[in-house]
């Protein structure tokens, strides 16, 4: 699906890059996040992968295709079944100094491994005194797919997030797989990120720098892919596209949607939310996952804390359905968002739905 | 159509040097310089004081808890003498004795369990969860077992590294049950890392007694399971322990595989300063154990025997041990705690913005609430 991605501005932070405004190629998720393991493993031969079906098999979704040819069975290491084993002999790897990629065939097998995600590698810096830094990347898909029922569905954003000491990175195009995943090899701390299955095969636009090998993305701050006015609506990996499928929908009957996609859950880039939800005055937030305790209600609690003021309608949480995921088709679409859920919740924040002329 | 018997019928034998009475008991094992026994002995006598007088300052309610190592003693020093300095050790929490090996003084220990500012953990951990890059031991979690396959992550960086050096880890017998410590055998197999598995197997897991803990002729008949080597040895026989961990070393680093040895010991002590052993097990176990079976004493039979010690030196140490303690811990009981940046450190390698302004908060707080706070809450 073809789109044209507007830089708002340039953000200095760890990495330059400038912005530029058309597009020149296309690439899937899935060979952004291939290329962008590629070089890293060849500017840095401390950086290494393993997982099950990492190597010979090409990656359970491909992801890691060709890299054991080219880097030999050392630096790609299929591992027997055991995510406990594999993230814990990873973290040793990292505590010594090397750099691994550790794969989750979903990270709802990270479950098995998340004593080490957490106790083992999240808390090492700090329990240690520093003396113990854990550059570790935690990936793989996070959650729904399609009809994979309720074990293979789960999305980990906000437990993960929850957690000091771990970097939590959510991308959605092409571009942000490239720029994130560079971005979460290259860092000290140990990062979770978490791909989305559905992702892997979408074609997105991608400009020259983001396939120059020194691009990556900063950690911590958000992309507003679409500006507006009218209403807030924020999202992470695949539900950024539905927000802005939503947002054309909305555009047509009068309201102008501000699309902010947050690329990053832990840190939260709260001074993005709250810049645009003080622009529009109205927020709708979006995610795939249970509703309870989940990445949207930290973004209202931001919201309420730093921009209560600015607020004219109570914020709108659009969520997946508090039950573990079904797997008839029919059952497992009521399950998740659609993108009628958001135009209708966007609506709701304009208290009407009638078209809305914009307000200054 | 045969089954293989749950076990074979005669246990693994167990690899012993000296006798209860310090005698060799013959000619196989590596002969030990009288330097580094007396070094040996001397750094067994340091954890056995240390053990007995810090757990006594937490009974006196000046240390929040203490874990000793009492009965131990021969397998935390001789496997560390048996390593170089450039092997990499992963403990549980029962192995103080290599980092005293290694030069970690009495007063940086009491600095931690006293969590001053000099503690070169900040403050951050109970006491004995000690670390220290500086003498190649990883910080001690309390997760039982997850050292395991972390030890066999860094064998395979040192592998890689291509250097003269193995990774160690230790655990229990209860530490055993874990998924981490077969996932981590497993692997260390199919990845053929160097690395060293040393089970201290001292009979209790806090109340749980190895009958049931597993139904198997203990840990080292699970070495084989995972096509790991493995040998059976005496723990509480240091030259045994000495002997066993030096080979055992040869052969990772050389052969590039990993090594199990379950070394059979008591752990003498209470789990530690939350438990009371005796509500469990009989007294006069643990009396026989302690005197009897004193790993400690059966070494200095062996370096008496040999002209290296005598009672003048004994006494001279164990006074100087305890002047030495003692002082260590005035010192640290009277040292300021460490500062309130040290709550918001250390959690990202760059602190983020959101961590500065909570710090900032509690800074101010404390400024404007100043008798809300202890006197020892410094900005």
């Amino acid at each position: 699906m073809l789109r044209a991605i507007r830089h708002k501005s340039i953000h200095p932070a760890f990495c330059a890059f400038r912005a530029f405004s058309s597009a020149a190629k296309e690439m899937t998720v899935r060979d952004a996040l291939n290329s962008a393991l590629d070089e890293e493993m060849s500017a840095d031969p401390k950086v290494f992968l393993m997982g099950e079906e990492v190597g010979e098999y090409q990656g359970a979704y491909k992801i890691t295709k060709g890299l054991l040819d080219k880097y030999g069975p050392e630096r790609v290491l299929d591992t027997p079944i055991t995510e406990a084993g594999f993230a814990g002999i990873g973290v040793g790897a990292a505590y010594y100094g090397l750099r691994p990629v550790v794969e989750f065939m979903t990270f709802n097998f990270s479950m098995q491994a998340i004593d080490h995600i957490i106790n083992s590698a999240a808390k090492s810096y700090y329990m240690s005194a520093g003396q113990i830094s854990v550059p570790i990347v935690f990936r793989g898909p996070n959650g729904a797919a399609a009809g994979v029922g309720a074990q293979h569905s789960q999305c980990y954003a906000a437990w993960f997030a929850a957690c000091p000491g771990l970097k939590v990175l959510t991308p959605y195009s092409s571009e942000d797989a490239r720029g994130l995943l560079k971005a979460a090899i290259r860092d000290p701390d140990p990062v979770v990120f978490l791909e989305n299955e559905l992702l892997y095969g979408e074609l997105f636009p991608v400009s020259a720098e983001v396939l120059d090998s020194s691009f990556c993305l900063p950690i911590g701050k958000a992309k507003i892919e679409r500006e507006g006015k009218d209403v807030t609506i924020t999202a992470y990996s695949k539900m950024v596209g539905y927000a802005l499928k939503a947002a054309d929908i909305l555009a047509k009957e009068g309201i102008s949607a501000e699309v902010i996609n947050l690329r990053s859950i832990r840190p939260l880039d709260r001074s993005t939310i709250n810049a645009s939800v003080r622009k529009t005055n109205r927020l709708v937030t979006v995610e795939e996952s249970f509703p309870q305790h989940g990445v949207g209600a930290e973004i209202c609690t931001s919201v309420v804390e730093e921009s209560f003021g600015y607020l004219d309608a109570p914020v709108e949480r659009i969520a997946g359905a508090d039950v573990p995921m079904p797997y008839a088709a029919n059952l497992e679409r009521m399950a998740v968002p659609q993108v009628e859920d958001i135009v209708r919740a966007a609506k709701r924040t304009c208290h009407r739905s009638v078209p809305l002329a914009a307000t200054a | 159509m045969r089954f293989i018997s749950e076990s074979s019928q005669e246990r693994i034998p167990c690899y012993r040097v000296l006798d209860d009475d310090g005698q060799p008991l013959a000619n196989n094992f590596v002969q030990v310089s009288e330097d580094v026994a007396v070094r040996m002995y001397n750094n067994m006598v340091t954890l056995q004081i240390m053990d007995t007088i810090f757990y006594e300052v937490q009974r006196q309610g000046r240390i929040s808890f203490y874990a000793t190592t009492i009965g131990e003693e021969a397998i935390n020093i001789a496997s560390a003498a048996a390593l170089t300095m450039d092997d990499v050790i992963f403990p549980q929490y029962r192995e103080p004795g290599p980092l005293l090996w290694r030069g970690f003084t009495l007063q940086e220990i009491a600095n931690q369990c006293f969590s001053n500012k000099y503690d070169n953990g900040k403050g951050r951990q109970m006491p004995i969860h000690y670390g220290s890059n500086k003498h190649n031991y990883f910080t001690v979690a309390s997760t039982v077992a997850t050292q395991i396959p972390h030890a066999v992550g860094a064998a395979y960086s040192i592998k890689m590294d291509k250097k003269d050096a193995c990774s160690i880890t230790y655990f229990g017998d209860g530490g055993s049950s874990e998924g981490d410590f077969h996932a981590a055998l497993n692997f260390a197999a199919v990845m053929e890392a160097p690395v060293i598995f040393l089970c201290r197997n001292n009979g209790w897991a806090i109340s749980t007694p190895t009958s049931d803990q597993f139904r198997s002729d203990g840990v080292v008949v699970k070495g084989q399971a995972y096509g790991v080597c493995s040998i059976r040895v005496d723990g509480n026989d240091a030259l045994a322990i000495y002997s066993a961990v030096q080979a055992a070393r040869e052969m990772a680093i050389n052969e590039e595989r990993p090594v199990l040895i379950e070394a059979l010991t008591y752990r003498v002590g209470h789990h530690s300063t939350s438990d009371d052993s005796t509500k469990y097990r009989p007294t006069n176990e643990i009396e026989w154990w302690r005197l009897a079976r004193d790993p400690v004493a059966r070494f200095r039979k062996w370096i008496e025997r040999n002209g290296w010690w005598n009672d003048m030196a004994e006494s001279e140490l164990r006074n100087s041990l305890r002047q030495e303690l003692l002082h260590s811990i005035q010192v640290a009981e009277n040292l300021e705690k460490p500062p309130i940046a040290d709550i918001f450190n250390d959690v990202y390698d760059v602190p983020p913005s959101s961590l500065r302004e909570q710090e900032q908060w509690v800074k101010d707080t404390v400024k404007n609430h100043p008798l809300d706070y202890p006197e020892n809450i410094s900005a």
